[in-house]
């Protein structure tokens, strides 16, 4: 948000500077405001506070028009927060750390908490809002006409766009002559006043409404078939575009018996709080369902579940597999490479050097997409170019073997880069001190050269491997997880974790949300546990927090 | 056999083994490099356009029809402006937050140091877009309450990258100013320099090269990001490269359109080539020192 650039902040950091001779003094300080206040100092952090003010002010409006009241206080607190800690000369690191930290709380720390409450909850399709919610769906969704129900003549219209704008139910009762507006949320009474109705009891205009004419009210016909408006006997629904209807629930809750009652079947489906849904005595289940508290079992469905636990070890091992293969190759190729080519004898090294890299200048998302259709079977590249008629999507093996090629390309120009730098960086006095003691190139390689670059570069290896293992972009882009075995859709043979709990969350068959967050924490632990230990092992070799 | 070919043989072999092999070996990796370059030239310049008719060397001669077409047929300037607004905007703020946060683990000494290091380093480690779920939901309300910076806007897309912006940049920043004597800020600060001119005035000019890196990797990896754009962005006008030109190649339209993707692919590799031309001599030095730090 801001920062503020100079402030009176040094006091506690060394006494009695006065200022000597290179450096005129800007005015004379008296020893109790010995802190410097620089003139452009001040003026930036006037100009940043009165930003974070005006921020602020703009961001209070809509709370308060929504009557946020929680928000609104959050917001007033980090606002005064800020200007405490910019105005006071003592907290200095804080001063320094608190704009980045300000991001990462709201916009990576909160989504990681609310993921990580997610992971013990059926979120998802079917399972998303609380139980009156459920209820009020299945009660909606069950609305028939009946003998005997009262009709009303109906207008369609919207208070935004008429194409696009949600859309509203204004109705007349024919008993009273009340005008009331209607959408899912229920219905509501308009004043007498703001409303045009036509003989017939048809809304023409309404205050605030736009009136949907009939050419524009039949492009969006199926939302208006779908619209339920739930009242206090049932629910109305349309009947074409100009009459809606009042019709009763079939199905009504029961407090009685905490259950659903089909009143025409005499079916009944009682609450199950553990799993969050309204289950008849035969196991059948209502499609609309709440969000309950599951504990722990999204993540024993892991491990219990065969239909789960198989694929999923699999695609575990393989995910390792794949981020080893495509760090410790781009490790191995970019090193070769930057080894032949530091001698003292080689000319056109720059050359070489902008040559190789340039795959690492091209747009990787691109590049992914190119590769992909390098690997087409029919009109690829890869099969043209050697006479090869190879299915590479199409084969386990293939398509794994072309996935970490593809990963080699890009990302070889990255270690080739970071190895020239770091070698460097080695003096040569060393190699060559092994070469006089009668060591083989190879010998004072392994001996001198190696574990110094692994020195310099297994932090950059470490962190290589976490955003490998997490390659979404890699996978998604190119064999989007295929092949998948005939009888699984949902896993297959080149998928990472992450892109299989993509598919969970987003996927063609019904979003299951909480088990998506389940397997994000396993992968976040598994990283986790692999960057901890490995950086524990380098630390051993250098002190990282000195 | 006379002797002399045996000699100049023999010295053949000796600049081999020193020199020749190096280049060999730079000489293949050039060739793997570019080959899937060079294919994506080709049918960028290819008057047919599909993938079907690509070559890797151009045969059927060379047009820049598909350039035109790129234009006409899709938004791609406005793709091409958001991308370079994002990836620019997002990359500069977030070098610029983590450089603050960086001198600040590197020369100050307070409670929660070693915490705020390490839970830095295990937060990132929790990809943001796993959370996509989450962030969803949020600023499905955000969009309601400050429709400035929800979605399909490049504000509330910058926001959220911003949120990734303390973390491995900051490690890898403090990493170089740890390298930077103390005596250096030290010696200013008794000259009666304040804490932010210490930073403004001595630190960012000797650490430019670091920010370079930093600038330059979240740059590549801001214009390169898919999912949450994907997510984020569904207006036409409001879509980046990434979205934008997935769509190009997406159903029956794949092998049609696969001129224009190679041309747009090509124009889309200009910034970054540019801007790593001009970041080019910081860059080496840049990452190993941090990295040698961590």
């Amino acid at each position: 948000m801001t920062t503020s650039l100079s402030g009176p902040g040094s006091a506690s950091q060394a006494p009695g500077r006065e200022p000597t001779g290179s450096r005129p003094a800007r005015k004379r300080r008296t020893a109790r405001n010995d802190a410097p206040i620089t003139l452009t100092g001040l003026a930036v952090k006037v100009i940043l506070l009165g930003l974070t003010a005006g921020i602020a002010v703009w961001a209070a409006f809509p709370l308060v028009e929504g009557e946020k009241w929680a928000g609104l206080a959050l917001l007033a607190a980090t606002t005064a927060g800020l200007f405490y800690l910019y105005l006071t000369p003592r907290h200095i690191p804080a001063k320094y750390l608190v704009p980045g930290t300000l991001f990462l709380i709201a916009f990576q720390v909160l989504p990681v908490l609310y993921t990580a409450s997610t992971a013990f909850t059926n979120f998802g399709d079917g399972h998303r809002g609380d139980k009156d919610d459920a209820i009020v769906a299945i009660q909606t969704a069950s609305v028939k006409q009946v003998p005997g129900s009262a009709e009303y003549a109906l207008s369609v219209a919207t208070k935004g766009d008429p194409a696009t704008g949600p859309l509203v139910f204004l109705v007349s009762d024919p008993a009273t002559g009340t005008v009331s507006a209607g959408d899912a949320g229920g219905l509501t009474r308009l004043d007498a006043a703001d409303v045009t109705v036509a003989p017939g009891g048809k809304v023409t205009a309404a205050e605030g409404y736009t009136i949907l004419n009939f050419g524009q009210a039949g492009a969006r016909s199926q939302e208006i078939t779908d619209l339920v408006v739930p009242t206090d006997a049932g629910a109305l629904r349309s009947s074409g575009l100009s009459r809606a209807y009042e019709g009763r629930a079939v199905r009504a809750y029961d407090q009685g018996c905490d259950c659903i009652r089909d009143s025409e079947t005499g079916k009944t489906w009682t609450a199950d709080e553990a799993v969050g849904s309204f289950v008849a005595a035969d196991g059948e289940r209502l499609a609309q369902g709440w969000k309950v508290n599951v504990g722990l079992s999204n993540f024993t469905r892991v491990i219990t579940d065969g239909n789960i636990s198989g694929p999923f070890f699999g695609t575990l091992i393989w995910n390792f597999a794949f981020a080893i293969g495509s760090t410790g190759g781009t490790f191995l190729l970019g090193m070769f490479i930057a080894l032949a080519l530091h001698s003292p004898r080689m000319r056109y090294t720059n050359l070489y050097r902008v040559l190789l890299i340039l795959p690492y200048a091209m747009p990787s998302f691109a590049m992914l997409l190119v590769w992909r259709d390098m690997f087409n079977t029919d009109f690829g590249l890869v099969n043209n170019l050697f006479g090869l008629g190879v299915n590479w999507f199409g084969g386990e093996w293939t398509a794994r073997f072309a996935v970490i090629l593809v990963q080699l390309w890009l990302g070889y120009p990255y270690m080739f880069l970071v190895a020239t730098g770091a070698l460097q960086a080695i003096p040569r006095e060393l190699t060559e001190a092994t070469s006089v003691d009668g060591a083989s190139p190879w010998q004072s390689f392994r001996a001198v050269t190696l574990p110094l670059l692994l020195v310099a570069l297994s932090p950059l290896l470490i962190a290589s491997f976490a955003y490998n293992f997490n390659n979404f972009n890699a996978i998604y882009l190119t064999t989007e997880g295929a092949p998948f075995p005939a009888d699984n859709p949902t896993n297959g043979a080149t998928d990472l974790l992450i892109t299989y709990t993509y598919r969970l969350a987003f996927g063609g068959q019904g979003a299951e949300f909480g088990f998506a967050a389940a397997i994000s924490l396993f992968i976040f632990t598994i990283v986790a546990v692999v960057s901890a230990v490995s950086f524990r092992r380098t630390r051993k070799q250098e002190e990282v927090y000195s | 056999m006379a002797t002399a070919p045996v000699n100049r043989n023999a010295g053949r072999n000796r600049w081999f083994a020193q020199v020749g092999w190096r280049h060999l070996v730079g000489v293949l990796g050039v060739v793997f490099s570019l080959f899937p370059i060079l294919f994506v030239f080709s049918a960028a310049l290819n008057p047919l356009g599909t993938l079907s008719s690509t070559e890797l060397v151009p045969t059927d001669g060379v047009s820049f029809g598909n350039f035109g077409e790129l234009f006409e047929r899709t938004a791609f300037e406005r793709w091409f402006l958001n991308s370079l607004l994002i990836a620019g905007l997002a990359s500069f703020i977030s070098v610029f937050l983590s450089a603050l946060a960086a001198y600040a683990f590197s020369r100050m000494r307070f409670r929660g140091r070693r915490v705020g290091l390490l839970s830095l380093l295990l937060i990132q480690m929790f990809p943001q877009f796993l959370a996509i779920v989450a962030i969803f939901l949020i600023f499905g309300t955000i969009t309601e309450l400050w429709p400035e910076i929800g979605f399909n806007t490049p504000w509330g897309l910058m926001l959220l990258y911003l949120g990734g912006a303390l973390g491995v940049n900051t490690w890898l920043m403090k990493g170089f100013f740890d390298t930077l004597p103390r005596e250096l800020d030290e010696s200013a600060t008794m000259d009666g320099a304040t804490h932010a001119q210490v930073f403004f005035r001595i630190m960012l000019p000797l650490v430019a090269p670091i920010l370079a890196v930093t600038g330059l990797l979240a740059f590549i990896s801001t214009i390169n990001e898919f999912l949450m754009a994907n997510v984020f962005l569904t207006d036409s006008e409001s879509k980046t490269l990434a979205v934008g030109m997935y769509g190009m190649l997406q159903g029956n339209e794949r092998n049609n359109n696969f001129g224009i993707f190679a041309a747009a692919t090509l124009l889309t590799a200009i910034p970054t080539v540019l801007v790593f031309q001009a970041l080019q001599r910081y860059i080496v030095s840049g990452l190993t020192a941090g990295a040698v730090k961590g």
